[in-house]
């Protein structure tokens, strides 16, 4: 018995006949007919409905012009909901829909209500669904939404560039003096370069989860964040395993740290932008003076990996602009068209480019301990990445708040 | 290039609808900005009642303050303009020895879904399918027989606001206690004293039969009678649609801002009484204030001297009720709503239309009333029913 084998085909690596497709069809086909019997009857489950459930999430709130919000509507509930009627300040007032005030089940609307808004106030925004649901809103500082032109575009545009190109190179203009510096002090300056990293990655990750939050319930916000951090990094480290024979080249390890920085910058940018538009921050010059010496570190570790061989100054530039110019497409974006499913997108690929590079820069120490016969982790590394981790910590003083 | 105005006074909304041509003559400057301003008729809450969110149109930011849409009361059952003057009589069944008549009156209880603003619809509890619930009129010393049925999904009664035996006061876990779904009850009394009365249910838990809807006016007609007069019934209410403790609209007779869109119809000159009566629950307190006129303020409406004179706002906490009363001195609308403005902008807030007799007939088509309306609310008194 044991010995006749029963499902020869099964094994055997041939090419799938016509009839062994129709035969993975046939669980297809049943499921469509499950599908329609629950949707014509009920499937016995009518009983089993439970009340309606009113779900909607308010995308954003603008302010285009004085007497007027505009409201972005996503219904990311199982059902259609109706909104009638709309609050502000626990006062109700005309508006208009559109395309309606019946939102299907991941649809849009955008409301338009007509209230004298208060410049640098706050508002709070209740729609009344027409079961007499309240979702609320909130305007913290009530600040006319920048319309795009082209003074305020420039101006944005600054404001990326003090935050990531300028920092970025003054970090880089460090590098003659890294050049000349021991081995001792380089493997300090690359431990240091991986602390500042981590807490890239750890920033990155918070930033992503909080436009996460804000994602209407089905973009399951958290799970993709990690799902895609986590995809980047192993599609990263399967790009790396291309050049396989030769050791992956400083200059490439430098542009993937700028890749990484940049999509932080980016993330940054989008935060800067948005905060502007919606007037929740006071963007004074203290904030910009605080993100250039917070990002100033940045240069630093994209110089770190190339010591050893000069690129020449097109590559500098190159990775200026790499890592340093998403701060200004990330402004502009945030401060015109902010989307939050792109924002939390973006820093979720963000996190897994950075935690590829921590990798790619360890391996660099770690190669460098093994010539020199070091443990990985000595006095200097360790120290180094406690250096970087702590100076990212402490002049993020003068931008959280 | 838009006008140079000052920020603020440029930025003035027009009614889209048919107003267009309007709109375009704002000028390129200042002056002919203002002018084409005070050429265009101001829109009103009234005239942008029509409208709905889904349509075509601009509203003005500082007059849109109201709810949007038009209520379907035919669907609703009942109509808050209707209700003002919609006085139940009971049916005269006989007299007593001492002359005073018999009245009986049916009231059954029940669940119905109710819009209580354009679009927005709230799970009520009602007696006779309406909210608030038939206003009972009759004259002090009349028996009454209160036939009370519950076709309800939860045991309710009736407590009336009035002398009566405690047998007949209509509180759960006492006497009779609550009037299970199926069951029925008849409370009987003597209509006293004469006033601006109330009932309501008085099952437990009593704030959530309250605000659903159970309660109504109760108005016993002094022998003598009352000066003759308009008359109108008020109740002050409010709704929690998503059951927070807290009122999401606010309202006289149910339906937020209704007399915003439809202003109650009274003559120059004639004396206007109103019935006012506070049901709102959770809230501590309402009150009535009427625009550009000062009225006699009778509190539960006991006395024939009012108890407070010239004033021209009056408070009411939970259950508290009385009775105005106004003349108005020159036509035009005039505002009327809650001295607590939160209150006024969530639904409570009206108008009344004072016109000159000879216009009264072309006010009552304008908001859809006719003439039984008007013989209704000028004919109130149950002492003139039973003469």
């Amino acid at each position: 018995m044991s010995t006749q084998t029963t499902t020869p085909e099964i094994s055997s690596p041939g090419r799938l006949s016509g009839a062994a497709w129709g035969l993975a069809l046939v669980p297809l086909i049943l499921l469509g007919l499950v599908l329609t019997y629950l949707v014509v009857t009920g499937g016995g489950l009518t009983e089993l409905s439970g009340p309606p459930v009113e779900q909607v999430a308010i995308q954003r709130i603008t302010l285009p012009e004085a007497g007027i919000i505009q409201i972005e509507i996503v219904n990311d509930g199982p059902q259609t909901v109706t909104l009638p009627q709309v609050q502000v300040d626990d006062a109700y007032y005309m508006f208009t829909a559109e395309p309606s005030t019946t939102i299907p089940r991941l649809g849009r609307a955008t409301f338009t209500v007509y209230y004298p808004w208060v410049e640098e106030e706050a508002h709070a925004i209740a729609l009344v669904s027409s079961l007499g649901t309240v979702f609320a809103g909130e305007i913290p500082a009530a600040v006319e939404t920048p319309a795009l032109s082209l003074g305020l575009f420039l101006q944005f545009g600054l404001v990326g560039l003090y935050v990531g190109i300028v920092p970025i190179t003054l970090g880089l203009l460090w590098y003659p003096f890294m050049r000349r510096l021991s081995r001792q002090a380089m493997q300090f300056i690359l431990s240091l370069t991986v602390g500042l990293l981590i807490y890239l990655a750890v920033g990155t990750w918070l930033d992503a989860n909080e436009f996460a939050a804000e994602l209407p319930a089905f973009w399951q916000g958290i799970p993709l964040v990690i799902f895609v951090a986590l995809t980047t990094l192993g599609a990263l480290l399967v790009i790396g395993r291309v050049q396989r024979g030769r050791e992956i080249s400083p200059l490439s390890i430098a542009y993937r740290i700028a890749f990484g920085i940049g999509l932080h910058n980016l993330g940054e940018g989008l935060a800067i932008g948005a905060a502007f538009a919606s007037g929740e921050a006071a963007l004074g010059t203290f904030l910009i003076l605080g993100f250039t010496l917070h990002n100033i570190t940045e240069g630093v570790g994209i110089a770190a990996p190339i010591v050893r061989q000069n690129p020449g100054w097109r590559h500098f530039v190159l990775l200026v602009l790499v890592s340093g110019a998403p701060a200004i497409i990330g402004t502009w974006i945030g401060g015109f068209a902010f989307n939050p499913v792109l924002a939390t997108l973006f820093l979720a690929i963000g996190i897994g480019a950075i935690l590829q590079v921590v990798w790619e820069v360890g391996k660099l120490m770690a190669r460098d301990a093994v010539k020199f016969s070091q443990p990985i982790i000595n006095r200097v590394s360790l120290s180094g990445v406690v250096a970087g981790i702590a100076i990212m910590y402490v002049t993020a003083f003068m931008v959280k708040f | 290039m838009q006008p140079s105005t000052p920020k603020g006074f440029s930025r003035r909304r027009f009614v889209g609808l048919g107003l267009g041509g309007a709109a375009a003559l704002v000028g390129t400057t200042v002056l002919q900005a203002a002018q084409a301003q005070a050429n265009t008729p101001t829109p009103t809450p009234h005239d942008m009642g029509a409208m709905s969110p889904d349509s075509e149109g601009e509203y003005d930011s500082h007059t849109a303050a109201m709810l949007v849409g038009a209520v379907d009361h035919e669907r609703n059952g009942f109509d808050p303009m209707q209700m003002l003057v919609d006085w139940d009589y009971g049916s005269q069944t006989g007299a007593a020895e001492n002359g005073s008549a018999i009245r009986e009156y049916d009231v059954s209880a029940g669940d119905i879904e109710i819009e209580i603003a354009p679009g927005l619809f709230f799970p009520a509890w009602a007696y006779n399918a309406r909210v608030p619930g038939p206003t009972i009129r009759c004259v002090e010393g009349d028996h009454l027989r209160i036939h009370f049925a519950n076709y309800g999904s939860h045991p309710h009664t009736m407590h009336f606001h009035g002398f009566h035996p405690a047998e007949m006061d209509g509180v759960s876990g006492e006497y009779r206690g609550a009037v299970n779904p199926g069951d029925s009850f008849t409370y009987a009394f003597d209509a006293d004293p004469f006033g601006c009365h109330l009932y309501h249910c008085h099952a437990q838990p009593l704030k959530r039969h309250i605000h659903k809807g159970m309660y109504g006016a109760f108005i016993i007609d002094p022998l003598e009678g009352r000066p003759p007069a308009r008359e109108l019934m008020m109740i002050m209410n409010a709704f929690d649609t998503n059951f927070d403790g807290g009122n999401e609209i606010y309202a006289v007779n149910t339906v937020g801002h209704e007399f915003m869109r439809r202003p109650i119809p009274i003559k120059v000159g004639e004396l206007v009484r109103i019935y006012l009566i506070n049901l709102v629950e959770f809230d501590l307190i309402n009150s009535f204030h009427l625009h550009a006129h000062f009225f006699d303020y009778y509190d539960t409406g006991t006395t024939l001297q009012p108890t407070s004179r010239m004033i021209d706002t009056i408070a009411q906490v939970q259950g508290q009720r009385g009775i105005l009363e106004f003349r108005s001195r020159y036509p035009g609308r005039y505002m009327f709503h809650a001295h607590v403005s939160e209150f006024a902008e969530l639904g409570w807030m009206g108008f009344f239309n004072a016109v000159r007799p000879e216009d009264y007939d072309a006010a009552l088509a304008e908001v859809g009333l006719d003439e039984e309306w008007d013989y209704k609310s000028t004919h109130g008194s149950a002492v003139e029913q039973e003469a």
